[in-house]
């Protein structure tokens, strides 16, 4: 069946269908990784988006359990092409089948390049995804152009909160959206970690004495997390160590008087290279966000620059000033992607008190 | 980190004559590298001993040497030359080993000088078998069970531990030489007792087999601040067993997860981490099929033949890095020179698929065993890029230019189900279409798994293919079908045949109904940024992003030279970026189209447009319809580009130089007849056949012996001279085997001194740079024979002759560029053998020697420039002040099974010359820079024919005089002790010991001196005896030219002690 893929600017790309038979509108946003489709796919800071593959053999090794969260996020999967045959000692079926089941329509056949180019030159755009082939532009854009992801958090945290295994350091982790190696990595250092719903008032995870708080990634533009970002206000106050990442990161400066806006099409992908200014040593690493914190007018009293994106010079991390704080946009928990960066949970753990 | 201020000076060392498992790829990486520390301020001193070399042009390094690469060689350098840095990762295994001999014995400490971009200490690490070993255990990367062994006896008793099969490793070996896999005591002695005598080292790894699991290959890079990163990984789609070089490689991986890809990754950045390394660095890897285990295979501590593809498929370019890291730049300085914003410390992302095929010879050696083992055995590679697999996988094979241009190209229909099956375990060349017979046979897939151990994803994807052409045979054939055949990039040719169309309606068809190709840049980072370099390739069924709008210049399309094989080799290459440079010079904009992975050619920024396309007529067609040059130049790309010439004619492209019917007069054998009768050039008689029954009868018009070959090729293939009606009959069916478009050539054989010539001709006047003459006479492939310049034995008549009929034949054909001519002279008078208008093997090594430069004058003549106008003088150029001895290098031991006789069709692979004031010198520069450094043993063994028996007296006195023991079989033994030799009398093979074998697998002998019977009989003695001799490391000489010519090598060199070193940038310009 034909589908079509219509932009906020008018344009539209013909494909084939995929995935649920339903249309979708939703934002657009492409990823560069060349493996890692799954880990994509689960990401809840996926929320409320539409992801381009740029890599055009998507599928190749089926849906393995390298699962993120327990379903996928995003709204819409637009691939170049789809492997009919995946192949992979792991493999427990096909995406096709996956996007079904989940209700995730989606567009093959595109030429992903092409579509990425034009969000790169236009930046990030809304569109939808459709099956009716006599699609009205004229109704259409108005939609598109309406459309905001909105305050996604809310639809992708936990319900209530949870405790994992472990016996080490008590590590309290806000979901905001949060991919499930956030927690396998505290884990597998020993950290004994409960798991919070992102509104979760601060009073409530402080009063179970953690010994460092983790807050993880997530959907959408920060500033729609506003009672979110008056609890994570309190959490710097407590002197806990706390580790932030992405999402977590953002709403850490928010709530510390600085800035945020949204990039122009984002950092998706797992090459971009992140500078850490302590040691000048350049690690590669996993990335998936389209706000970005403006350090300009960040108070170096409060926090100081840690990280910044070799390639374009934007902030990658932050150090907060006298507090056992720091955060960093990219995903030190990798899937998928580089796990060079894997290190800053042992920083964590060694602020929390030395190992276990 | 900022560049270290201490290195000002850096000897760059070069990786040689071209061999199977070091080729073009080291000149690729180190023209790029010297370009990279030039940019830097830095001086460089060059050394490679292969003249065919960009790098070693006076343009790419400061002070150049063209010099045997020993380490003696290369202390007379550094003493000279002062440098304050040695950079040995550029010169593949070859300058590895170099640069760490020189470490080793001190020589650098002493005289202060550094090595630059790897330590002696890394090098050790990661290349001695038990130190990587150590190295790995302790950061807990798993090897597979494995031991150093130096004996046979220690091999066989840890076999016995971990059990059979096993893999055999030589150490310091190139391309696995000498390394296989052993399945039982009889193989495993066999193969350990040759790799430890091939090993620089003597010692071998007995490995557990770990054959059929996943071989992954990455590319890491990192620099003195420890950053590290991975360029690029790659997916063999052969399991581990084949050699990678051998094997048809993917990237990126397509069948590993997200899990095994990290794992492998970071696995990668601990080793390279671990050794210490700063530069560029490969690592292979075994990985388990059906869980996380896996082997590191083993690591390159330098740039590779993997690191050239790496750089091609993604646009990063590996070496230029590696240079400026050696500099003691890091990562994030050095600045991304495709996006011109990004900086190296990035990984590229790749929004396409790359397939690399190996370029095997066996259409060369057909003796030769086809089969694929940890032994390389190819000798060049094809890349191509499309946004699918199969896409890619299709041109790629019709990119190997081997006949092939399909998945039905080569035909095992005939085979019955067994046979195919059984074909299915033999692991050759044509394994993919084995497959994809076995696929249209019904065979299933996990069958086919079982047998191959092919992962199921690419058995598929054959699938895909041969499902369309059932398809397109069966079905009517609409745009739809059309367009999805395309897609998988199916040639308009294939496609008429499958639907029984012709090709110019499926042409047409496809242009009615807009199914054109599209090009895609590779920019490095699947265009997350805006990229500057413009690199292309297509692909259908996409938008197009190339422009071809004309930036005001006029555009001249340069046609490369394909894969590296025997006969078209990097000489070609060479050919290609000249002309591309002079264009460029003369104000117009450059397209090159090639799709060699290996060559200086397809680097990013050679021409101002590159295009990595298969280079057939279709796939230049689709380039021409969106840039439409002013020109084309097919003059320097060997045959693959004059093949072109027609093709591009009908597409409206005017070829510069040379007219096509001028190309084809010289080829066509009446049409040249008539122009040798009109200019008065005599030949020698003979005609034109299609069958062995006419080929017979013009032999016996002529009288045996005839030279028998095919015409339009190069490197003399299918050429034979036969003595026989039968030997006719066997040459014609080899011929034959492939259909001729073209009549076989019968000529008589004419036994004199072989003269060949290169010319540059503006349409009225000539220039020879020079005249070469053949150590070897008529008979042995002018690639295979020592070529000596200037003419050291004709007279100054002979020259005149030369001269004259060069001018003759250059206007005749009305030749506006090169002309390369081959004659006999024979009792004063000339003959001529072949003219081949355009560029030669020759022309680079002729262009340094002389200083004259031969391809660009070439270009330039071509856009109307006269050689007078450019201030050249016309006729014979004055003979140069230095005598250059061209050697040439066989790959004879990586080719079990193949005939290493000299003969008429070309077997080397390589060259390398030896350049010094006086003839001995260079000649023993010569075969020093080829290998051959004897004395050893001073012992030798001659058999020769009769008829060469009364020569071979000489050449046993000159061999006895230099103390060698002399053996020889009955025969010759009896007629060397006849006059006065004391020849000792050896059994031949087929009688008792101690006979000749025994007595070449006793390793005490320097030289083999066989002058064969003729024919191709793999049973006779001879044939035996050369082979055992080269498997085991002996030289072996088959012409009687040869023979004399080390002899004179030897003498000179028991004369002299020191060599005097030439720096042929300072040779003077004529």
């Amino acid at each position: 069946m034909k589908a079509f893929l219509i932009l906020e600017d008018g344009t539209v790309l013909e494909g084939i269908h995929i995935g649920a038979d339903k249309e979708t509108v939703s934002e657009i946003v492409f990823n560069t990784s060349m493996t890692g489709y799954l880990e994509v796919l689960t990401d809840p800071s996926y929320a409320g988006q539409a992801v381009v593959m740029t890599y055009p053999l998507i599928g190749n090794y089926g849906i393995t359990p390298d699962m993120e969260s327990n379903k996928p996020w995003v709204k819409g999967y637009i691939v170049r092409e789809l492997s009919r045959m995946p192949s992979n000692f792991r493999c427990e079926g096909t995406i096709q089948d996956f996007l079904v089941r989940h209700e995730i329509p989606g567009i093959a056949g595109i030429d992903t390049r092409a579509l990425t180019k034009i969000l790169r030159e236009k930046g990030t755009m809304n569109g939808m995804i459709t099956t009716d082939e006599n699609y009205r532009l004229e109704n259409i854009l108005p939609r598109l152009k309406e459309y905001t992801t909105g305050p996604a958090v809310e639809q992708v945290t936990c319900e209530a909160s949870y405790a994992l295994k472990g016996k080490g350091k008590k590590v309290a982790l806000l979901d905001l959206g949060a991919k499930q190696n956030i927690a396998k990595s505290l884990q597998s250092r020993g950290c004994r970690v409960t798991v919070y719903p992102a509104h979760t008032p601060a009073e409530e995870i402080l009063a179970e004495k953690p010994d460092g708080i983790m807050l993880s990634n997530g959907p959408g533009d920060p500033k729609e997390c506003g009672k979110v970002i008056q609890e994570i206000k309190k959490l710097y106050h407590s002197d806990t160590p706390i580790f932030a990442i992405c999402l977590g990161h953002q709403l850490m400066a928010l709530a510390n008087g600085a800035d945020t806006y949204k990039m122009k099409y984002g950092h998706r992908g797992g090459n971009h290279p992140v500078k850490d200014l302590e040691t000048g040593r350049v690690y590669i690493s996993s990335q998936n966000h389209g706000y970005v914190v403006d350090t300009d007018k960040l108070d170096p009293s409060v926090a100081v620059p840690a990280f910044v994106n070799v390639n374009d010079g934007t902030n990658e991390g932050l150090r907060y000033t006298g507090k056992n704080i720091f955060t960093v946009q990219f995903h030190p928990e990798a899937c998928p992607g580089p796990q060079d960066s894997g290190y800053l949970f042992d920083r964590f753990i060694n602020m929390m008190g030395g190992s276990q | 980190m900022p560049k270290n201020p201490n290195i000002k000076k850096v000897l760059v060392i070069g990786s040689g004559p071209i061999v199977i498992g070091q080729a073009a790829e080291f000149d690729y990486a180190g023209t790029q590298a010297c370009r990279s520390l030039k940019e830097e301020g830095v001086e460089v001193v060059l050394v490679n001993s292969n003249p065919a070399t960009i790098m070693t042009d006076k343009e790419i390094a400061d002070e150049v040497y063209i010099e045997p690469l020993t380490a003696k060689v290369l202390e007379q350098i550094i003493l000279k030359e002062k440098p304050d840095s040695v950079l040995p990762t550029l010169g593949g295994q070859a300058g590895l080993n170099l640069g760490m001999e020189l470490a080793e014995s001190g020589f650098l400490e002493q005289n202060g000088v550094k090595l630059i971009g790897t330590t002696a200490e890394t090098i050790f690490k990661a290349e001695d078998r038990q130190a990587f070993k150590d190295t790995m255990e302790k950061i807990g990367e798993p090897c597979a069970p494995s031991k150093v062994v130096h004996n046979l006896k220690d091999g066989i008793a840890f076999t016995n531990t971990i059990g059979y099969p096993v893999v055999l490793r030589p150490a310091y070996t190139l391309g696995g030489s000498g390394g296989g896999i052993a399945h039982n005591e009889t193989e495993l002695t066999e193969i350990l007792t040759n790799g430890l005598r091939l090993s620089r080292v003597g010692e071998v790894l007995v490995e557990r087999c770990i054959a059929g699991w996943k071989e992954i290959e990455y590319e890491v890079m990192r620099d003195a601040a420890g950053n590290c990163i991975t360029v690029c990984n790659m997916e063999n789609i052969d399991p581990v067993g084949v050699h990678t070089g051998d094997s048809i490689v993917v990237a990126p991986s397509q069948t590993l997860g997200d899990k095994e890809y990290q794992m492998l990754r970071t696995s990668a950045l601990n080793i390279i981490s671990e050794l210490n390394i700063t530069g560029g660095c490969n690592v292979q890897y075994a990985l388990h099929p059906s869980s996380f285990e896996y082997c590191v295979i083993e690591v390159n501590p330098r740039v590779s033949r993997s690191s050239a593809l790496a750089s091609k498929a993604t646009g990063y370019p590996i070496a230029k890095v590696a240079a400026k890291i050696a500099l003691g730049y890091t990562l994030d300085e050095i600045k991304n020179a495709i996006t011109g914003k990004t900086y190296a410390s990035f990984e590229p992302m790749l929004d396409y698929c790359v397939v690399k095929i190996p370029r095997l010879p066996f259409d060369k050696f057909i003796t030769a065993k086809r089969s694929l083992t940890t032994q390389m055995k190819a000798t060049g590679e094809v890349m191509s890029i499309c946004t699918n697999f199969e896409g890619a996988l299709m041109k790629a094979v019709r990119s190997l230019e081997q006949h092939v241009d399909s998945m039905r190209s080569y035909d095992f229909t005939g085979l019955s189900g067994e046979e195919l099956k059984r074909k299915l375990e033999k692991v050759d060349d044509r394994r993919i279409w084995v497959i994809a017979e076995a696929l249209r046979r019904g065979i299933s897939y996990e069958e086919i798994h079982e047998i191959t151990q092919i992962d199921l994803w690419f058995i598929d994807k054959i699938a895909v293919l041969t499902e369309m052409e059932a398809r397109l045979e069966q079905e009517e054939l609409t745009p739809e079908l059309l367009k999805e055949a395309k897609r998988i990039e199916f040639p308009d040719n294939v496609i008429a045949s499958l639907t029984g169309r012709r090709e110019t309606e499926i042409r047409q068809m496809r242009y009615e109904n807009g199914i054109t190709a599209a090009f895609k840049m590779v920019d490095t980072c699947a265009a997350e940024f805006a990229a500057e370099t413009p690199y292309y390739y297509s692909c259908f069924g996409s938008e197009n992003e190339a422009s071809g709008a004309s930036q005001g210049r006029k555009k001249v399309l340069v046609l490369g030279s394909g894969p590296i094989r025997i006969g078209q080799g990097i000489e070609f290459d060479y050919c290609s970026v000249h002309c591309t440079w002079a264009f460029a010079r003369e104000g117009y904009e450059t397209i090159i189209i090639n799709n060699n992975p290996e060559t200086v050619s397809t680097d990013f920024d050679i021409a101002d447009k590159l295009y990595f396309e298969p280079l057939t007529p279709e796939d230049v067609e689709n380039i021409v319809r969106l840039e439409q040059p002013d020109g084309a130049v097919v003059q320097f790309g060997g045959q693959t580009a004059i093949k072109l010439t027609e093709s591009l004619m009908k597409m409206g492209v005017p070829i510069l130089g040379t007219k096509a019917e001028d190309v084809d007069a010289a080829e066509d054998r009446e049409l040249f007849d008539k122009i040798l009768e009109k200019t008065q050039i005599p030949r020698a008689a003979g005609g034109t056949v299609f069958t062995a029954q006419e080929a017979k009868e013009v032999a016996a018009r002529l009288g045996y012996p005839v030279l028998v070959r095919p015409s339009y090729v190069l490197g003399g293939q299918g050429m034979q001279i036969a003595y026989t009606g039968q030997e006719i009959e066997e040459f014609m069916e080899i011929i034959n085997r492939i259909a001729q478009d073209h009549p076989i050539l019968v000529d008589k054989y004419l036994q004199g001194k072989e003269i060949e010539v290169d010319a540059v001709c503006d349409g009225t006047d000539i220039l020879i740079p020079g005249i070469m003459e053949h150590i070897e006479r008529t008979g042995v492939h002018s690639g295979d024979s020592i070529s000596v310049y200037p003419a050291p034995t004709i007279s100054i008549e002979v020259k005149e002759k030369i001269v004259e009929y060069t001018r003759r034949l250059a206007q005749a054909l009305h030749v506006v560029g090169l002309i390369n001519i081959q004659f006999i002279a024979m009792d004063g008078d000339v003959y001529v053998i072949e003219v081949n208008p355009r560029s030669s093997r020759t022309v680079p090594y002729i262009s340094k020697v002389t200083g004259i430069p031969i391809v660009d004058l070439a270009a330039r003549v071509m856009i109307g420039n006269t050689l007078k106008g450019m201030g050249y003088p016309t006729g014979l150029a004055p003979e140069a002040e230095y005598v250059a001895v061209k050697m040439p290098v066989f790959s004879f031991e990586k080719l079990r099974g193949a005939e290493i006789s000299l003969g008429p069709e070309m077997k080397s692979t390589g060259e390398c010359l030896g350049i010094a004031e006086t003839f001995d010198e260079a000649l023993y520069k010569a075969f020093l820079g080829a290998g051959v450094q004897l004395p050893k043993h001073r012992q030798m063994i001659m058999t020769v024919k009769d008829a060469d028996k009364p020569e071979s007296v000489e050449v046993a006195r000159r061999f006895e005089a230099l103390g060698y023991k002399i053996y020889a079989t009955r025969s010759t033994a009896k007629y060397l002790q006849a006059h006065g030799l004391n020849a000792r009398r050896i059994n031949k093979i087929s009688q008792e010991s101690p006979n000749v074998m025994d007595l070449i697998l006793g390793h005490k002998i320097d030289l083999v001196i066989d002058t064969p019977t003729q024919g191709r009989d793999k049973s006779r003695d001879g044939f035996l005896i050369r082979r055992n001799a080269i498997e085991t490391g002996v030289y072996c000489i088959t012409a009687m030219d040869t023979a004399n010519a080390l002899a004179e090598s030897l003498e000179h060199a028991c004369a002299s002690e020191e060599l005097n070193l030439i720096d042929i940038a300072k040779v003077k310009n004529i």
